[in-house]
């Protein structure tokens, strides 16, 4: 029986020996998870510095290999790595933003997160920068790409959106009704989280986790309580990791769902849509029924989980079998099926190179899982996830369509000797060791999860890290939709329905 | 004559610009109920135009005449279709004037008007909405005449009163090949023009696939109010037309009162129906890709024109 978690492998390297040692775990086919940068006081076993840490993961077999760099406090400077992988320059201008930490020689110096009424020279993670300052002048333009010829104009588009969706800023240059070139500017919800989890107890940072995006509640508590166990070296029993598992797949289901009825309704064919709202609405009070919230809030804890209820296997059945009605409706409607079909594609090598992450890269081919990867307990059956290839619409509802059949299955697995009930090894009983760091990856609805945290000697949370799978999911949105019709964007945007919140932390 | 003539071209005024709301509320009712879900209710069409029209008016800066204007010029021009056609009665004193070549001018007037204020607006939704309808309206205007051509051809005339009392008395022109043929012609024409599924979708809320909502996304209060009912009045008038050149039916071909009695209660389940069985069809039916538009309209406008060559052929002359 593989261990769990993973031991992660740490590795003390030098500013200039990092693009070696990085490009060596690229080449061994590791992907980035985690880029987190930390502001070590004097008290810190190494000293007053700036110290990043890289964390690679690859799977099965589940392996992690941090690379830690530190830096001067005062100037801080790195070798970029975005010429190596493409997300890792995210993760950078992520940090220059947030932190103040300068990537030497990146290819794309504009600015990420940063908004735009910042004042200049203001970090906000800076453990100096003190509460937010007021809205400042701009700290230069943010110029858009102008596409230049005959007949092509621009539509600019939200932030603020007709529908209930997040604020996000989108350009298109277009011609006639084709896509030339979109640019997405997000960070209009930059809500400080990662700032808001210093200094929070293990118990209170919970919530915030539960709540970075609302549609990933277990997700993301899941993802921040297996990095507390690691970093305090608590055991889960196995119950309890089945319970975690069964929550995972729950929401999995009722977003995915969800989604199948949005695609139709995108489409113009409301009727699925209302039956595909109904399935979710029972899978909603049935989420409720298990841990007393609706998007399954406080079901998993550290430690454990809490179970009010178990659910049927009959009353899962019945909403796959409505489900696959609704899918197969929808994919026998021809005016659907070629609505979708050859609708933005994302190619593999685009969706590998851009390090996508859930249905968007298994529709394109790309078998990623992190419950195959980096399993969290050991499944009777380990889920085979769907796999597509084509990587338009269809493929991403076809993914999400299959995906339901395999959670429902899954549900059914596992509630085989559950009981209801709270099961919890917190807090722990031996505080002998001191707390040190830990990392938590799941696969969520949307893809893997990836939760980095340093606990304090006194198990206050230091540092935590989350990164959501749609920090690596954005940049494929513009791809996928070049040459694309501009009507067709709202129905892509939709197969893709990356988070807003998740991303922009 | 006189009397219930000019009753009748003012019940056909009031009837459509009363009736328009309540015509789009049933729908969405009928949608609404077939898709499981409650739904708003009748009236509720109504009610939104007395909430628009208690709000304060509002005109983007730099727009001009064309904005401040179409709305109104919309609701005239169909207004005035209203009193044209042939919805009541044949024989109104207007009736010598519903020729059909004027009544599609008309609606294309108001098309224009909406397409020059969504330019006027100086956004890229107005310009790209109005884009969009002008290339779906250069596709259905003349499917629209070629169609009621096919009419023209047995009646002599293009007099559109001319046409449906003539199908009143010889109803054998319907079931021809040509009324057929020309009967779904036009059914896909005023699809088009009115903007339903699946040329356009009336309930999204999705800026970008937006066709005639892209084009008014600048009006509010009363102006949006009066946009919103000069749509509802161009489905009501064509779905009438639709029905009056098809199903004539019931409608008074001369001046009694009893037949305007008849006509109008006729007219108001006709128009009923057609609104249940095309609310019935949307929710069968998805939006089309924005570029299969106009194959579906060329195919409609092919089957026009088949309608007016076996019309033409058949009619023995």
């Amino acid at each position: 029986m593989p261990q769990h978690p993973a031991i992660r492998e740490i590795t003390h390297i030098t500013a200039s020996e990092l693009p070696k040692y990085a490009g060596d775990l690229f080449a061994a086919g590791h992907r980035i998870a985690l880029v987190a940068a930390h502001h070590d006081t004097e008290q810190a076993p190494g000293g007053r510095a700036v110290r990043v840490v890289y964390l690679f993961t690859s799977g099965p077999p589940d392996t992690r290999t941090e690379l830690q760099v530190r830096l001067d406090a005062d100037r801080p400077e790195l070798p970029t790595l975005a010429h190596l992988s493409f997300p890792t320059g995210r993760f950078e201008r992520e940090m220059r933003d947030l932190h103040g930490i300068v990537p030497l020689d990146h290819p794309l110096p504009q600015r990420l997160v940063r908004h735009f009424h910042w004042p200049k020279g203001w970090y906000p993670m800076r453990p100096d920068a003190g509460p937010p300052p007021p809205f400042a002048e701009q700290e230069g333009p943010y110029p858009f790409l102008e596409v230049e010829g005959d007949g092509v104009y621009e539509i600019p588009v939200g932030p603020v959106h007709a529908g209930l969706i997040e604020p996000g800023h989108f350009r298109f240059s277009v011609v006639g009704e084709t896509i030339l070139r979109l640019k997405a500017r997000l960070w209009f919800v930059h809500k400080g989280i990662e700032k808001l989890f210093e200094g929070r107890t293990v118990e209170h940072g919970l919530p915030l986790a539960e709540r970075i995006s609302g549609d990933t509640a277990v997700g993301h508590a899941l993802a921040y309580c297996l990095a507390i166990e690691e970093a305090t070296g608590t055991h889960v029993p196995e119950p309890a990791q089945r319970a975690r598992a069964l929550l995972l797949e729950l929401e999995r289901l009722h977003n995915h769902t969800a989604d199948l009825g949005a695609l139709c309704n995108d489409v113009g064919h409301s009727i699925l849509n209302a039956q595909a709202q109904r399935v979710r609405e029972q899978l909603l009070r049935l989420n409720d029924e298990i841990t007393g919230h609706r998007l399954l809030r406080g079901g998993v804890i550290p430690g454990g989980a809490v179970l009010r209820a178990i659910p049927d296997p009959a009353r899962m059945r019945a909403v796959r079998d409505d489900l696959r009605q609704i899918a197969d409706l929808a994919l026998a409607h021809p005016t659907i099926r070629d609505r979708f079909t050859g609708t933005a594609q994302l190619t593999t090598d685009a969706a590998r190179d851009l390090g996508c992450l859930g249905y968007i890269a298994r529709a394109s081919g790309l078998p990623t899982d992190a419950r195959t990867a980096h399993p969290f307990h050991t499944h009777d059956q380990p889920p085979s996830p769907p796999v597509h290839t084509h990587g338009d619409v269809l493929a991403r509802f076809l993914v999400r369509a299959e995906e339901i059949d395999t959670s429902t299955a899954l549900i059914t697995d596992l509630t085989a000797g559950l009981h209801p009930g709270a099961t919890t090894t917190w807090p722990p009983l031996s505080s002998t060791e001191a707390p040190g760091s830990g990392v938590g990856i799941v696969e969520g609805w949307r893809g893997t999860i990836t939760t980095r945290v340093e606990l304090n000697a006194d198990h206050t949370l230091a540092r935590v890290k989350p990164v959501d799978p749609s920090f690596f999911n954005w940049p494929a949105l513009p791809l996928a939709l070049a040459d694309t019709i501009v009507p067709d964007f709202p129905l892509t945007n939709k197969s893709f329905n990356l988070s807003y919140a998740g991303n922009d932390l | 004559m006189s009397g219930t003539g000019l009753t009748a071209v003012a019940a056909q005024i009031v009837v459509v610009i009363s009736g328009a709301p309540l015509l789009a509320g049933w729908m969405r009712q009928v949608r609404a109920r077939m898709e499981g879900r409650a739904g708003a209710g009748v009236l509720q069409p109504w009610r939104d135009t007395r909430k628009l029209l208690r709000k304060e008016p509002i005109t983007p800066i730099g727009t001009g005449p064309a904005f401040r204007t179409a709305p109104a010029l919309l609701v005239a021009t169909t207004a005035v279709v209203a009193a044209l056609v042939p919805l009541l009665s044949t024989t109104t004193p207007v009736s010598a004037h519903a020729d059909l070549i004027l009544v599609v001018a008309l609606l294309a007037l108001g098309t224009v008007a909406l397409a020059l204020a969504g330019l006027d607006s100086g956004t890229a939704f107005g310009g790209m909405g109005a884009s969009r309808e002008m290339t779906v309206a250069a596709l259905v205007e003349p499917t629209i005449l070629v169609a009621v051509f096919a009419f023209s051809i047995p009646a002599g005339s293009t007099n559109l009163a001319a046409i449906v009392a003539g199908a009143v008395r010889e109803p054998s022109r319907l079931a021809s090949p040509a009324g057929l043929l020309a009967t779904a012609a036009l059914a896909v024409a005023v699809l088009a023009e009115t903007g339903r599924i699946p040329v356009d979708n009336p309930a999204t809320h999705l800026e970008l696939t937006m066709v005639h909502e892209a084009m008014v996304l600048e009006y509010s209060g009363p102006d949006l109010a009066l946009v919103e009912l000069g749509a509802q009045m161009r489905l009501t008038v064509l779905l009438g037309l639709l029905a009056s050149l098809f199903a004539p039916w019931g409608i008074a071909t001369d001046a009694s009162w009893p037949a305007l009695a008849v006509a109008l209660a006729a007219f108001v389940v006709k128009v009923a129906v057609l609104g249940a069985v095309l609310a019935a069809a949307e929710v069968f039916w998805a939006k089309v890709r924005l570029f299969r538009v106009p194959e579906l309209l060329a195919g409609s406008f092919l089957l026009a024109l088949l309608a007016v060559t076996s019309s033409y052929f058949l009619s023995g002359e």
